[in-house]
């Protein structure tokens, strides 16, 4: 038997998402929003099986991933807090919630923490104008978050660790 | 789960799939003349006549067209297209199908916004069942020869990728970078083929304007800004939430409706938007007096402008794709300014300088988002001059 490399398996996924998605151009959004899903980041060997599945020069794929907010290089935490700092929420006091954020994952905006398992970042408006301050987690959305809740809505991440502490990271 | 107040919908009231029923009768011609008598414009912020789009589109000589569905709501203060794609979505979808009919387009694309990513399984789930029920597929709503799917494509948070051209870069696998008009999407859309895009709520309209008529629609508005809207209405108010309005009605009128009749100003149409302040609440939200695509932001008397001044021009800081100069140095600029503001640090001289650098942005910019990042700033500048001038630091 032999052990597949992380490589080696990242390049299988990729395969099968080609495969379902096609090789036409248009279908390269679709494809980095699952790989960054599922491993959290698109990193430079991705970018290179893509590039190669696809045709295209690696340095399209990696001008593409550069511009949009939600797809990183770096590798993200398991759980994205992502806080609106539009005027809406910033009138609501997001800046209480902002610090109590930071206090409670012991990061700053910008950062992940050093398990891999939050990071923290603003978002801009996220079209809960009317019920600030509002955050997302991954694809969850939290509303008139008070500084008393943060700590709920970590804990409550923090659960699905535990549920799946067996698992190893993937990236 | 998320609710946002917003009561007595037109929407609630309309029979699903009457309006299609009605639109496949009419045929192309007939729908294109019933959206256009109608004299609905885009309710996405441009205000384009839809029945001219449409019209165009369905003139492009190309087998293979699109229709998009634009649910990238990223304006700050907007959240009414996620109340309608939430309880409404049929209609959108309804929309879309009579927009294939009227222009000829096999198929369908929702751009849906990465934040509202939660949003997705239900709408494939809607998708699903429409394909079950034969409303969608080929020979769709037994129409022999009507071919027409819908397909839900994600954005990945780019407020720019709302701009039409910008969004259609982003589903051909780009940056979203705009791209110069002409040539304009119903000619030389997705992938190089015609296409119409519309707003969430337009098309959820025009499925209402199928239904009821277009006699209807044009009860209600003005002459120049027929129908009804839905307002995104947020900030120092008793009641924020989505309301339905005609067009035409005043700042005041709305101020009332929800609470808000002490406002010191009120934000329409966004951070691309204008300041409104309270002398002139008589105004008309309309196309031809003040155009919005529906976020109304209210500020209370204790408000600092000059914050709301900053926060929008960091929005813009941030969210400018980058590509061309005035836009990408401009909005800096303008910032610094606000931070010298701020500081009371700003002469006459120069504040006049910022404002006809916010001028030159507007006009040289190459789409929407520059043309229009300097209003916010140059319409508080010029209402709250007393506020904004000679502060000491840590004035309020
Ligand atoms: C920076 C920018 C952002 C935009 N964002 C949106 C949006 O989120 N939703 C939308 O429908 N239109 C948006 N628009 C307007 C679109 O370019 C386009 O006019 C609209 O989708 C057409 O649909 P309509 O005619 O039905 O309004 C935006 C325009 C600009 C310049
Ligand atoms: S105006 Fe701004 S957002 Fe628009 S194309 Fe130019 S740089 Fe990009
Ligand atoms: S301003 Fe925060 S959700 Fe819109």
């Amino acid at each position: 038997m032999t052990l597949m490399t992380q490589q080696e398996r990242l390049r299988g996924e990729l395969e099968s998402l080609v495969a379902q998605y096609g090789t036409a151009r248009n279908a390269l959004m679709p494809i980095l929003q699952e790989v960054q899903r599922k491993y959290y980041r698109i990193d430079d060997y991705a970018i290179q099986v893509i590039a190669d599945l696809l045709d295209i020069h690696p340095v399209e794929v990696h001008s593409v991933v550069s511009f949009y907010s939600f797809l990183d290089f770096k590798p993200k935490g398991r759980f994205v807090v992502r806080l609106c700092q539009t005027l809406c929420c910033e009138m609501a006091d997001k800046d209480r919630v902002a610090r109590q954020l930071s206090n409670d994952l012991g990061i700053e905006f910008g950062q992940t923490t050093p398990d891999g398992k939050f990071t923290l970042e603003y978002a801009n408006c996220i079209g809960m104008c009317d019920q600030g301050p509002a955050l997302l987690v991954n694809d969850k959305v939290h509303t008139r978050v008070t500084p008393e809740m943060v700590n709920q809505i970590i804990e409550s991440c923090r659960q699905v660790f535990g549920l799946h502490a067996t698992q190893p990271m993937e990236h | 789960m998320i609710t946002s107040t917003c009561k007595n919908l037109t929407f609630a009231t309309i029979e699903a799939g009457a309006g299609l029923k009605r639109a496949l009768e009419l045929g192309q011609a007939g729908i294109i003349r019933e959206v256009t008598d109608s004299g609905i414009k885009g309710r996405g912020g441009a205000g384009f006549p839809s029945g001219v789009k449409w019209n165009l589109c369905a003139a492009a000589k190309d087998p293979q067209k699109y229709i998009v569905c634009n649910a990238d709501e990223g304006e700050p203060g907007t959240f009414k297209d996620r109340i309608i794609l939430t309880t409404y979505a049929g209609l959108v979808f309804e929309g879309m199908t009579i927009a294939a009919a009227a222009v000829n387009a096999p198929k369908g694309i929702l751009y849906l916004r990465g934040e509202y990513t939660y949003l997705r399984e239900q709408l494939e789930a809607e998708l699903q069942a429409l394909r079950d029920d034969g409303k969608l597929g080929e020979n769709a709503c037994g129409k022999k020869g009507f071919t027409f799917d819908i397909e839900i494509r994600m954005g990945s948070g780019a407020y720019v990728c709302g701009e039409e051209t910008a969004l259609i870069e982003s589903l051909e696998g780009h940056r979203g970078e705009p791209r110069n008009r002409p040539p304009y999407p119903v000619n030389t859309g997705f992938d190089g083929h015609p296409t119409a895009v519309n707003n969430v709520e337009t098309l959820a309209w025009i499925s209402c304007i199928l239904n009821k008529g277009s006699d209807w629609f044009r009860q209600h508005g003005t002459e120049k800004s027929t129908g009804l809207k839905l307002f995104s209405v947020s900030g120092d108010c008793d009641m924020p939430g989505v309301y339905e309005l005609p067009l035409g009605i005043t700042v005041d009128q709305l101020l009332a409706e929800v609470g808000g009749s002490n406002a010191k100003a009120v934000q329409i149409g966004g951070a691309s938007g204008r300041c409104v302040p309270g002398s002139q609440f008589d105004r008309k939200i309309a196309y031809e007096d003040i155009p919005t695509g529906g976020s109304v932001i209210v500020f209370g008397p204790g408000r600092d402008m000059l914050d709301v001044a900053q926060n929008f021009l960091e929005f813009m800081v941030e969210e400018s794709c980058g590509q061309c100069t005035p836009c990408r140095y401009g909005n800096p600029t303008l910032l610094e300014g606000v931070e010298m503001l701020r500081n009371g640090r700003c002469s006459a001289g120069y504040l006049k300088e910022l404002v006809s650098l916010g001028e030159s942005v507007q006009i040289s910019s190459k789409c929407g988002l520059g043309q229009s990042s300097a209003n916010a700033f140059l319409s508080i500048i010029e209402h709250f001059k007393e506020e904004i001038m000679g502060r000491t630091v840590d004035a309020v």
